[in-house]
């Protein structure tokens, strides 16, 4: 064993990682809200039961699902810059990809949270006067969003660990900002162990939260 | 912008056109690599859901026994490889531990790569196993110890038969996973499909046809995967059983 940490300092720290470490959160937390956005709109259509609505809804969550994710984010960094008639970036991208690939993810977990609202919900929401969309917005999806938060946090703390594929388009993000350090000072192992630590902590500590949230929401219901 | 398929047809340092689409001696087309890419792909998925299987449920296993020290083993084992991304883990064989361990350095990429992927996902399938033997009812382990079976025994005999069974349909999904994931490998080179990708699509400037083709390769063999899985459910499903019928 011949590793050595001491050229991490804060300064080396603070010039290649943090950069990395803000871009993987601010991708994380734009791809969280966006993803559960489109993908509640995505489960809506799924269960609206309207074939025009269901079938593209159906098969655009399932063609996600069913490719890996680094093939996703091949496709939209080949794709965008000939939609677009300019190249856009890889941090944007990445943006854009992690934002519609975890919509698919997303519209499941928040498919089955609308599923497991009782059905009398709904009737008494029409009963009391309301159309679909104050039912969903005033009764359904809140309750749907409450049941499903521990899994949706779980699902965001996966989509952290996959913004590390981000890897593939050469976008600066956390695994990047470490990589570059260790090249800068030829200790490649170093730094890939340390970015592994800080993964593991940050991704611990939320799963723990998770957790805890979990019981909280039980004693809810 | 028009797709030009043909590009499979082309010998890959020559660049001319095959008539058959396919090479012969040491002449090699793009539709060669694919297929041979693709083999990769499917050899890495395969051995790597080996040791999955295997890992995942002895620690699995581990989890659910009485033996405090063992359950605590089988916890931070699962913590551990479920909380640093599947990157980061290949980095960790590939570039780390040979560099810890010099005896290491010797040991092929590839198997790197499978033990990488293969214990990754032992934790996701050691958490399907502990539910799925935490989901039988507490007197089936009591009933296996009353007649007088050792613990292992009554594992062996009466909870892992029912719990394997039960956790078939989210260890189909942990092995489609598998091979979506095992794209993660081109970052070390290996001459699987994404790499095959990267690599063919550089030459040719044909990328959109390149990548196609590698998704539908990829979907091809996901749903392979999950074909053969139902038909292994279907033929281990216990009478009375809700799917049983």
């Amino acid at each position: 064993m011949n590793l050595d940490f001491t050229f991490l300092t804060w300064g080396v720290i603070s010039s290649f990682v943090v950069k990395g470490l803000l871009f993987s959160i601010q991708l994380t937390l734009v791809a969280m809200v966006g993803g559960i956005v489109i993908g509640t709109l995505l489960a809506l259509m799924r269960l609206s039961g309207m074939p025009a609505l269901v079938l593209p809804a159906a098969a655009y969550v399932n063609t996600m699902r069913s490719i890996p994710l680094v093939i996703v984010i091949l496709w939209f960094f080949l794709l965008i810059p000939l939609l677009l008639g300019r190249p856009l970036g890889a941090e944007w991208s990445a943006v854009i990809t992690f934002t519609l690939f975890e919509a698919a993810y997303y519209s499941e977990i928040m498919r089955a949270g609308i599923q497991s609202v009782p059905k009398g919900q709904v009737h008494a929401g029409y009963a009391v006067g309301m159309n679909y969309a104050q039912t969903m917005q005033l009764i359904i999806l809140p309750q749907a969003f409450r049941n499903m938060l521990p899994v949706l946090l779980t699902q965001t703390i996966i989509l952290f660990q996959d913004t590390s594929l981000v890897y593939a388009i050469g976008a600066y993000d956390l695994l990047k900002g470490f990589e570059i350090a260790g090249k800068n000072f030829n200790r490649p192992a170093e730094t890939y162990l340390v970015a592994a630590g800080v993964y593991l902590v940050i991704c611990f500590s939320l799963s723990l939260l998770v957790r805890r949230l979990n019981k909280r929401i039980a004693i809810i219901r | 912008m028009a797709m030009d398929w043909g590009v499979f047809c082309k010998e890959i340092t020559s660049g001319d056109q095959v008539a058959s689409c396919w090479g012969s001696g040491a002449d090699v087309t793009y539709l060669n690599w694919l297929l041979k890419a693709w083999g990769w792909t499917l050899s890495v998925a395969a051995l790597a859901l080996i040791v999955a299987l295997v890992v995942g449920a002895l620690v699995g296993i581990l989890r659910t026994t009485p033996n405090r020290k063992l359950a605590l083993f089988g916890e931070v084992w699962t913590e551990l490889f479920r909380n640093i991304p599947l990157l980061v883990q290949i980095f960790l064989w590939y570039h780390v531990l040979p560099t810890m361990f010099k005896s290491l350095q010797a040991i092929p990429s590839f198997v790197l790569v499978v033990f990488a992927l293969g214990l990754f996902t032992s934790a996701r399938i050691s958490e399907q196993v502990k539910a799925g033997i935490l989901s039988l009812p507490k007197g089936q382990r009591h009933a296996g110890l009353a007649v007088g079976l050792t613990l292992p025994q009554t594992y062996r005999y009466v909870l892992l038969p029912m719990a394997f069974r039960i956790v078939i349909p989210p260890l189909t999904s942990e092995s489609m996973n598998i091979v979506k994931n095992s794209s993660v490998a081109f970052a070390v080179s290996i001459a699987e499909l994404t790499s095959f990708y990267l690599q063919a699509g550089e030459e040719t400037s044909r990328n959109i046809e390149m990548l196609l083709a590698v998704t539908v390769t990829y979907f091809i063999s996901a749903f392979a995967v999950n074909r053969v899985m139902a038909a292994v459910e279907k033929r281990v499903r216990v009478p009375g059983m809700i799917g049983g019928r």
